[in-house]
């Protein structure tokens, strides 16, 4: 073997055990450095007869091409190698939970509200405000409730005291009176909100929600008023093979009056515990705007005809999410309420 | 209105199942609310009576007892009931009966042998009554089954009339209904006049006419007021909820229930002269039969004779003038009282009578003298006696009208989105017994006495719609005209703020809007709050003028739950006198939105250190509901806010709410350990968004220097953040506050604050002159308002 050739092997023999990119540099010194071995080889070569410093060149330059590609190769090898080693040893535990803060969440009531909001406004119902301190006529008087009218008895009223005439609304209905004042038909608003009772039991809470509906136009049906509730529910729930019933029943500001029942989302009306077996469960009351409601907010009744609905919210997400108790929703208990994020 | 079927069926026999004739008279609005058996399924019971008893050879408290159950020879049962006598007449299980619960067999009871159980009436599942066996009437038929002869094949109908249906308030009125809505005749027998025996008589005097247009009255003398009550009648009493009183109290009650006319009985002899209705004198007062005294209001009529007040009109009689057992001549008075006289007087006393929610509601005012008929043939039946003539007292032009209504069948279908037709409106009236004239499809009807609320046009629709039924009526998709609903971008809806406060970790609550004195008290100082006159519970008597008591509320009843972080907030309406209010005058009800956190700012988690969360992280919570909108804060003295630890909250120049750490005084009092961070904000002011506007961005570099300042420990930042950007030239982009120090290096008394400027124009890359006047000029500015020193 030729010197040269011994130096080849000399280098790939020494290049493959260092495991350290400055010891590499350091050898590759030894060889190609400015004294190194195959630096002084070239130099040598001046010493030689042209024909043989030709051929000698031509070797010394193919030892410095496989030494240098070698030592490439190796610096590569050192520098995977590294790396390797940094990510095992920057390796996380990935089980470990997450830093920062959870997220909190809506009220179950309330997160109701935004979905009967969010489908009745997608067929264009408004959504309406008003005071909870409310006076007589916008309660009652203004609905067909004349002071003394047995219908009154139906709400057991909150009054204020040292203030004639004031209450708390009993029911979602003044709000729309309100916005009849304020608008002109075509009518279609929604009216959610909290309202008042006297009245405290496992199933009734002084306080509690409602939604009122209302639509008025001149062609509008009982049998709109049925389409769009039904619609209503199959929707909120989920259920497009929900049934409705609509009972006859009594409410002063609407005639036609309308109780509605819904198949039993439990038992999908076979009848269970929570609907008393009857496979029916009272969800809302309706009917179609009493004209002496739209005589009294300037609304021309022989023109104009509507519909009108006030459901529960709470009892709607009660059985949206099977809450047993009423009572939940307003004692701010903190493992009840994170249930609904 | 609850009733027996078997008494409805007398009226009016469809050829329904109890359960079909509940369905079709829910569905036509007088709700079904129970049908129950009058008793449980059972069988093998009957009529036995009891031959004689002996003592048991063995138990002391058992009896040996013969008894003739009519089955051929006498059966021997052991019996252990306190009450078992010779001779009366009991229910006998016989060997085999199936009662509720148990399978009767021949046994032998502490070494006799038995033969049947003789029963009490929870054993066959009447009542929760077990002290003894159940007595039969003497006449009941030995060997008779006890289902027929205590008629226990029935069953209760509990009806949840609406308020305008007061003609169902009888088994007339609700046979009638069934009648109209199954198609087959309601028959009622007549009422015929009692023969007139005597000639006592009463005269009658109407003086407040509009209270009562019609009174009728007659004397019955001769009678025997501890006469029993047969016991058919007390069965359907006690089937319609009423207690057996007495025979003239059950007749009375009896008829009302049958017709739907409320009776009243006078003693007759307690009565001095002709009977009056008439309103009260000043200060008069009257003892009512329930032992309450009233002192009517002015506009409550009375029932009154020549010297005294006897009872209130169609709600109460009184004490004195009432009927005894030693009672031997009655007056009977059956009258109409008009709605408008009677409703909310009952009620305003904290009592209601079957009379009052009868006459408040509508009764017949064509029925009193039927009425005063069927009640004299009972009493003179089961009382004896001898009727006097009818006095009857009318006022024409103060009796209800019945004016014609008019029906146009168009009408009706465009309301109920139908096709119905004059025929079908025609068989539907007729049905219901109401008198019309038909012009073509528009019908004019005259609405019977029975009924109160058939006004208007709509009414009628109502009976149409009800009688062809609800369910034939199809539901038809919402169809309308196709508006966009306006979505005004310069407002976010308070649902984006709610998603935005969860997503911060707070737990939306709902609390009550009436609260406790105390929480008005001490946490807003409010002496004056808004008091309810009728509140549920004193804490809850006031309405709230803030939504911190709710939450501090909330805190508390968690904390007794033991959770160790609590966040919650709520929007809602808070509500305060103010001389002008919005909506409704004297009161404003602005919403508002307010969140409170206690305990560590983050879960305690691996790698962070725990902190409480403290009146920055409040902050940050608020300017992050602003973003992008910047406020304002100013420390601020609140009653439920630490004073060095509570700023009121400014945008545009208004000040929309609070921020702050709970004063140390309440969390004492209300015990929670240490004080949670909260604040309240004004939701309108809160839901206002800026529509954003584009700027240029720079193609130029931008500079940034910091300014190290020291002022005085108590100064503030903002005013110094407010006055080094009023000094800065417009190529200022922003100042920021990035550090805050004290400690080594910096004077005790004083503090070191460090902001940020960023620079940068957008016409050209700055020039180290300009940046250096600027820097200067806010330094300058800042010496010369603080005394600010730079540090250096």
């Amino acid at each position: 073997m030729s010197d040269i050739e011994q130096l080849v092997a000399q280098a790939t023999t020494e290049f493959a055990d260092i495991d350290d990119a400055a010891a590499l540099e350091q050898a590759k010194a030894r060889y190609l450095g400015k004294s190194g071995s195959v630096t002084e080889l070239l130099k040598s070569l001046g010493k030689l007869e042209p024909e043989q410093r030709k051929r000698a060149g031509a070797a010394i330059n193919s030892a410095k091409d496989r030494i240098e590609a070698m030592l490439n190769g190796r610096r590569e090898a050192i520098r995977l190698a590294a790396l390797e080693a940094q990510l095992k040893a920057e390796a996380l535990d990935v089980t470990l939970p997450g830093r920062g803060l959870p997220t909190g969440g809506l009220h179950p009531v309330t997160r109701t509200l935004e979905r009967i909001e969010a489908l009745f406004r997608s067929i264009g119902f408004d959504v309406a405000d008003g005071p909870e301190i409310e006076d007589d006529f916008h309660n009652f008087t203004a609905l067909n409730t004349p002071e003394n009218h047995p219908a009154r008895s139906m709400h057991d009223t909150f009054y204020l005291q040292d203030a004639p005439g004031l209450l708390l609304r009993t029911h979602t209905s003044p709000i729309q009176v309100r916005f009849m004042e304020m608008h002109k038909p075509p009518i279609r608003v929604i009216a959610p909100g909290r309202v008042y009772r006297v009245d405290s039991d496992a199933t009734h809470s002084p306080m509690f929600h409602q939604v009122e509906g209302l639509w008025i136009d001149e062609d509008v049906s009982f049998a709109d008023l049925k389409g769009v509730f039904t619609d209503f529910l199959r929707n909120f729930f989920e259920k497009p093979d929900l049934r409705t019933r609509f009972r006859p029943s009594f409410f002063p500001f609407t005639e036609p009056s309308a109780e509605i029942d819904m198949s039993c989302v439990f038992c999908d009306g076979n009848g269970c515990r929570v609907c008393s077996h009857t496979g029916w469960l009272e969800i809302a009351g309706s009917g179609m705007v009493h004209p002496n409601v739209l005589k009294a907010v300037g609304i021309d009744s022989e023109k104009y005809i509507g519909f009108a609905f006030g459901m529960g919210p709470d009892r709607l997400t009660m059985l949206r999410y099977g809450v047993n108790d009423l009572r939940l929703f307003f004692d701010g208990d903190l493992r009840f309420l994170s249930q609904f994020k | 209105m609850q009733f027996s079927e078997h008494w409805l069926r007398e009226f009016v026999n469809p050829p329904l199942t109890s359960a079909e004739l509940a369905h079709s008279l829910t569905m036509a609005g007088l709700e079904v609310e129970a049908l129950q058996p009058v008793a449980p399924a059972f069988a093998g019971v009957v009529v036995a009576q009891v031959l004689s008893v002996d003592k048991h050879p063995d138990a002391d408290k058992l009896k040996l007892c013969c008894v003739d159950a009519g089955q051929g020879d006498t059966l021997q049962i052991v019996c252990g009931a306190p009450n078992v006598s010779a001779g009366m007449k009991v229910p006998c299980a016989l060997v085999g009966a199936e009662l509720p619960g148990l399978k009767i067999k021949a046994a032998k009871v502490r070494g006799v042998e038995s033969f049947g159980m003789l029963c009490s009436a929870r054993e066959l599942g009447l009542s929760e009554d077990h002290s003894g066996l159940l007595a039969l009437p003497p006449e009941a038929p030995v060997g008779e089954d006890i289902r027929t002869c205590l008629a226990l094949d029935d069953k209760l109908f509990t009806l949840k009339l609406t308020p305008n249906r007061a003609d169902c308030l009888s088994l007339k009125g609700v046979a009638r209904e069934v009648g109209a809505l199954t198609g087959t005749a309601a028959s009622f027998p007549p009422v015929g006049e009692v023969r007139v025996t005597s000639d006592k008589r009463r005269e009658v005097v109407l003086d407040a006419p509009a209270a009562c247009p019609r009174y009728c009255g007659r004397v019955i003398s001769g009678i025997d007021a501890k006469a029993p009550t047969p016991d058919w009648m007390k069965r359907r009493l006690e089937r319609s909820g009423l207690r057996s009183i007495s025979a003239v109290v059950d007749i009375t009650n009896y008829v009302m229930l049958e017709l739907g006319q409320p009776l009243h009985a006078f003693d007759n002899v307690r009565l001095d002269g002709a009977v009056h209705v008439r309103y009260p004198a000043a200060g008069e007062k009257l003892l009512l039969l329930n032992g309450q005294t009233v002192e009517p209001s002015v506009d409550t009529a009375l029932i009154a004779d020549d010297s005294r007040a006897l009872a209130m009109a169609g709600i109460m009689g009184g004490e004195e003038s009432g009927i005894a057992d030693d009672t031997t001549e009655l007056f009977l008075e059956s009258a109409f009282f008009a709605p408008d006289a009677i409703a909310g007087k009952a009620r305003a006393l904290g009592f209601s009578s079957d009379a009052s929610y009868r006459f408040e509601r509508g009764v017949d005012f064509a029925a009193a003298r039927e009425a005063l008929e069927r009640a004299s043939r009972l009493i003179m039946d089961i009382c004896g006696g001898q009727a006097g003539p009818v006095a009857e007292a009318v006022d024409h032009s103060y009796l209800p009208m019945r004016a014609p209504v008019r029906l146009r069948v168009p009408r009706a279908e465009k309301i109920l989105g139908i096709r119905l037709g004059a025929e079908v409106a025609a068989r539907l009236f007729k049905g219901l017994d109401f008198h019309f004239t038909q012009d073509e499809d528009v019908f004019t009807v005259t609405p019977p006495s029975h009924r109160f609320d058939i006004a208007i046009e709509e009414d009628l629709v109502e009976e149409l719609a009800r009688l062809h039924g609800y369910d034939n009526i199809p539901a038809r998709h919402a169809q309308g005209s196709l508006a966009i609903l306006p979505q005004n971008e310069q407002t976010r809806s308070v649902w984006r703020l709610r998603r935005l406060l969860a997503a911060r970790d707070y737990q939306e609550v709902v609390n009550y809007s009436f609260v406790d004195a105390a929480w008005e008290r001490d946490f807003c100082a409010n002496d004056d709050p808004v008091v309810l006159a009728n509140p549920i519970a004193s804490q809850m008597g006031v309405m709230r003028s803030s939504l911190i008591g709710g939450l501090v509320a909330n805190l508390v009843g968690n904390l007794n739950r033991r959770q160790d972080r609590v966040r919650v907030f709520e929007t809602g309406r808070c509500f305060l006198r103010d001389a002008t209010g919005d909506q409704i005058t004297g009161f404003l009800q602005p919403k508002r939105v307010a969140a409170l956190a206690w305990g560590p700012a983050a879960p305690e988690q691996w790698g962070v250190a725990t902190r409480r969360a403290d009146f920055f992280d409040a902050k940050a919570d608020v300017e992050a509901l602003l973003a992008p909108l910047r406020g304002g804060f100013e420390r601020l003295q609140h009653p439920a806010l630490h004073p060095g630890r509570a700023a009121s909250v400014i945008l545009q120049g208004k000040v929309i709410g609070l921020v702050g750490e709970l004063h140390p005084h309440w969390v004492q009092k209300y015990e929670l350990g240490s004080a949670p961070v909260l604040f309240e904000l004004d939701l309108d002011a809160v839901l206002q968004q800026p529509l954003p506007a584009y700027q240029e961005v720079s193609r130029f570099p931008g500079v940034v220097r910091d300014i190290a300042l020291v002022v005085a420990q108590e100064q503030s930042a903002q005013p110094m953040l407010e006055t080094l950007l009023a000094v800065a030239p417009a190529f200022v982009r922003e100042v920021v506050l990035f550090d805050v120090y004290h400690g080594k290096g910096v004077d005790p008394e004083k503090k070191s604050l460090a902001f940020r400027v960023v620079m940068q124009d957008t016409e050209k890359t700055l020039s180290e002159g300009e940046v250096d006047a600027a820097v200067m000029a806010m330094i300058e500015a800042a010496t010369k308002k603080f005394a600010a020193k730079l540090r250096s």
